[in-house]
């Protein structure tokens, strides 16, 4: 087994230092090393999008990207969303429009979302679908997820 | 009519209370639990052999089913149709039945160890023969699955009702259709996984895992293992979605409660997405030949069918295999009156991954089957499918159907008439003749259904099962403090069920539902119960809420009676105080629960100590129905499939919460739509499952799934306490027949048909170029 690296991953604006071997991916660093379990797993190949997470800002599937990849860049998950007990204006939106059931795939499509809005604030509907369509739900059939992501793109404009 | 009590929470889209955890990654679910060790599983690449070594590499704690001397296979039984009870070892022993079975389990201190290992274990597997699909293990001489199954038919059943051969003699004209289901995958986003942890203190053993079913998989684990089920404990915590995948017990998690055991420690297993499509429970696959004789005005008088169900190599606990072709049996005349049935139904073993109940079970099959005639019929007599539909719709309530089931009130053609209205079926086949005009290829289709849910007791025991999950209890608590909790048997993982039964007891008591508690998913907290499956929770637990919350209003209104100096018939409860009604004399909840634990001598001892009561339902079943359109367009290019819409006109009865029944049709329709066009779990002709990522089975994505419009109808139904009827399967089980119908409109034309799913592009080109008619 190659050797252990020591590194510092920077989530949600704290420092964890850990070691982890080469072929450590970045979703299990932070699950496992970080302790924080609300990015999921749901496939490890790619596909699902449940382990979506920021990477200096942009959307990525922490599944696909090593943890020694990640080091000395700011990586945001779920656990960063809200300020104090104040969710995000997205967060809020799921539950305003029940855009979870299970809520598996949830942070996965906050993070996915969040990253996208703050990139382009102007995008339009149609361009969010093919946005969500990154991801897989299993439970809503994605009709009140674009319900909401629309609905927060909206009052984000008008902030 | 107590339910729309005086404050009114049922009929509300409340937010659900399950939010607020999951919305801030504060969910916890099976995987997230730390544990001592990890556990991977080797498991057989040949679909059929004889394990002739296993080596396993020094150093390393590997299990195999010679230490699993003492552990019983998993042998569900059923006690009618000629089923031969099977058994499935926990690990394999000497023989191996499908690509996937677990065959070793390798124990290490972290999961990338556990995979090195297991890498390093080598099995050595003389191959046998293997049969695949359902026809080849039917055929003469074909290898036996299981030595004591001869022919590989594990269950049969026939049923043909005494005036079947009259109606069919002397019917008008005789439609048939054969349709096959293709394998699918349930596919919750998260994949299956157990964490079982010893407690050297009492000797007792926690499993938490991702299952629908808590306290029967203490009682199944607990016989295997021949344990008291005291010293098990099981946790449901939050689960990712189960559709059925996880109401059936999983070998893995018996061997992770006997290795806790064993190592007196912690030990977790997470399934990666490749064991769950090649081992975790499948799927559908059916072939349906189906025979229906129509009088001159389009009248149904008979109806004849042949069931074929691939149930793998092994039988599910605890419902058993069986459940796929005798469900089909039951049921598939579906709404519609038919006096003349005939039917027989199989379940023969193959040396694939064992079926289990997903979403619908069979209804999405045997629906799209006789949806299928349903448009071959109209074709015939040259009538729109509604119009023939129209005619052979039950309309009088109850009915009796042929196979002995009692419809309740519902309505099945007053959704349909809804459903053809906001779809404007004139305007569309005005807009459909235009597009043809311009070679492009447009179609409708309608899928009329009815959805059993909530049964009770006597449906299981009809279909001779052992185990009849039938009721389930209600524990409603208030404790000193005045706080509200409801312990419940049922296991929602995602149905936000913990929001309905709040408002459902919240009518009752006068407390808000956001102050009521609901307790799920461990058996040390709740009563015992069956589980959240078969679109029952709502129905059974709701009903079972509703008994004991009026059992509570009861005691409160006695205690307030007491003392507030007044009537128990004039106390009303709302907003968390009693009321003498019609004065300003009030005590709040909290002080009624203070006094009925600390302040007995107030109640001459009329009054119980503590505020706990309990009830159990166990209702005679309901049918909920719903009318689904689907409008596509096909390209006979390239054989693509585009949906532009999708309408539901359903009837769950009363509605509890709107936005969560909304929510759950959203679903089932987007899992039934996957069904007809995408999903499909692909072997090879030697038992290797091809699709072994979500790349490669294709769960639709945002992009595949059109706008879905819903309208509701709610029929008060007597069946069901609440007037509540099940929600949960009824979008999977419309929605794979109105595609399929409308692919068929769009490519008719062409004088084309496909009656298979999925309705790949590739199958519809075949279906195409078989016709080879010009439009
Ligand atoms: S877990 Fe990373 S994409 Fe599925
Ligand atoms: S809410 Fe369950 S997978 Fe999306």
């Amino acid at each position: 087994m190659s050797g252990k690296h020591d590194l510092v991953l920077s989530v949600n604006g704290r420092d964890y230092a850990v070691q982890v071997e080469p072929r450590r991916t970045l979703v299990d660093a932070i699950r496992e090393d970080c302790g924080l379990t609300g990015t999921h797993i749901g496939c490890e190949h790619g596909v699902c999008g449940a382990c979506t997470v920021l990477v200096d800002g942009a959307p990525v599937r922490s599944c696909l990207m090593f943890a020694v990849q990640a080091a000395g860049k700011a990586i945001r998950t779920v656990e960063g969303l809200a300020t104090g007990d104040e969710l995000s204006v997205l967060q809020r939106a799921f539950m305003e429009h029940h855009g979870l059931q299970c809520g598996f795939c949830t942070p996965g499509f906050l993070m996915l979302v969040t990253g996208v809005l703050e990139r382009e604030p102007d995008i339009g509907d149609e361009e969010l679908i093919d946005v969500l369509a990154s991801n897989l739900c299993r439970c809503t059939g994605y009709q009140n997820i674009i319900k909401a992501v629309r609905a927060a793109a909206q009052e984000l404009r008008t902030k | 009519m107590s339910v729309a009590g005086p404050t009114g929470w049922v009929g509300r889209s409340i937010r659900r209370l399950e939010d607020p955890a999951l919305i801030a990654g504060r969910g916890r679910f099976t995987a997230d639990l730390p544990a001592a060790h990890r556990v991977r599983f080797v498991r057989s690449q040949h679909a059929a052999g004889r394990i002739a070594n296993i080596a396993t590499p020094p150093g390393v704690l590997v299990i195999t089913a010679a230490d699993l001397k003492d552990v019983k296979p998993i042998r569900p039984m059923l006690h009618k149709f000629d089923y031969v009870p099977i058994g499935q070892p926990v690990l394999a022993t000497d023989r191996v039945r499908f690509v996937g079975e677990a065959i070793a389990a390798v124990v290490a201190a972290d999961e990338a160890a556990a995979e090195d290992a297991a890498d390093a274990v080598e099995v050595e597997i003389a191959p046998a023969d293997a049969v695949i699909d359902a026809q080849a293990a039917l055929a003469d001489g074909a290898p036996r699955v299981h030595d004591e199954v001869a022919g590989n038919v594990i269950v049969k059943g026939l049923i043909e009702t005494p005036e079947f051969a009259a109606a069919r003699a002397g019917a008008d004209r005789l439609v048939r259709v054969a349709l096959r289901s293709g394998r699918q995958n349930a596919t919750p986003l998260e994949t299956r996984g157990g964490h079982a942890a010893y407690d050297p203190t009492s000797g007792r053993v926690t499993l938490t895992c991702a299952t629908q079913t808590p306290h029967l998989t203490r009682t199944a684990i607990a016989d295997l293992l021949g344990l008291p089920e005291a010293q098990l404990r099981v946790i449901a915590p939050d689960v990712g979605g189960g559709f059925g995948q996880k109401m059936s017990l999983p070998p893995e998690y018996v061997l992770l409660v006997w290795l806790a055991r064993k190592l007196q420690s912690s030990v977790a297993w997470s399934e990666d997405r490749r064991e769950n499509l090649i081992a975790a429970f499948h799927s559908r696959d059916q072939h349906i030949t189906l025979e229906g004789g129509f009088d001159r005005d389009g009248k149904l008088v008979s109806l004849s069918a042949d069931v074929t169900a691939n149930i793998g190599a092994y039988s599910c606990f605890p419902t058993t295999c069986a459940v796929e072709p005798l469900m089909a049996m039951a049921e598939l005349p579906g709404p519609y009156d038919v006096r003349g049935y005939r039917c027989s139904a199989r379940g023969v073993l193959t040396h694939t991954c064992p079926m289990a109940p997903y979403r619908g079970v069979s209804r999405p099959v045997i629906t799209c089957a006789i949806e299928r005639l349903m448009d071959r019929a109209a074709a015939s007599f040259g009538m729109e499918p509604s119009e023939l539909r129209r005619r052979n719709l039950i309309d009088r309530f109850p009915y009796v159907s042929a196979t002995g089931l009692t419809f309740d009130e519902a309505s099945y053609i007053e959704t349909m008439e809804l459903a053809v209205k906001h779809i404007d079926l004139a305007q569309f086949r005005a807009r459909q003749k235009q597009a043809r005009n311009e070679v492009r290829y447009l179609g409708i289709g309608f899928c009329t259904f009815s959805e059993r849910t909530g049964y009770g007791t006597p449906a299981f025991a009809a279909r001779g099962m052992e185990i009849t999950p039938g009721w389930e209890t209600v524990e409603i608590v208030i404790d000193p403090s005045g706080f509200v909790e409801a312990r419940i048997g049922s296991s929602p993982h995602g149905q936000g069920l913990r929001t309905t039964l709040a408002q459902i007891i919240a009518d009752e008591i006068g407390v808000e539902p956001r102050l009521i508690r609901v307790v799920h998913g461990d058996t040390d907290r709740t009563p015992y119960g069956f589980g959240t499956f078969a679109s029952r929770s709502l129905v059974i637990a709701g009903g079972a809420s509703l008994l004991a919350a009026r059992k509570v209003r009861v005691k409160l209104a006695k205690i307030a009676g007491h003392l507030l100096e007044a009537s128990a018939d004039d106390i009303v409860l709302e907003a968390g105080v009693a009321k003498v009604a019609g004065t300003d004399r009030a005590l709040p909840i909290e002080s009624l629960a203070r006094a009925a634990y600390h302040q007995l001598h107030r109640f001459r001892d009329e009054i119980e100590p503590g505020i706990a009561e309990s009830a159990t339902y166990d209702p005679p079943g309901t049918f909920a129905n719903a009318c689904h359109v689907a409008i596509v367009e096909v390209d006979p290019e390239t054989g693509r499939v585009t949906l532009e819409k999708f309408l539901a006109a359903e009837d769950a009865g009363r509605i509890i919460n709107p936005m969560i029944v909304d929510g759950q049709i959203h679903g089932g329709i987007a899992q039934g739509i996957a069904n007809a066009l995408l999903e499909e779990i692909v072997y090879d002709a030697t038992g290797n499952v091809l699709t072994t990522t979500l790349a490669d089975f294709l769960p639709p994505t945002a992009r595949e799934i059109p706008p879905i419009e819903l309208h509701h109808l709610e029929t008060m139904s007597e069946a069901t306490i609440t007037r509540a009827k099940g929600v949960g399967e009824g979008g999977a089980i419309g929605a794979p027949a109105a595609v399929l119908n409308a692919v068929n409109d769009a490519i008719a034309p062409f004088g084309a048909e496909i009656n298979e799913m999925p309705a790949t592009p590739r199958r519809i080109r075949a279906a195409l170029r078989a016709a080879e008619k010009r439009p």
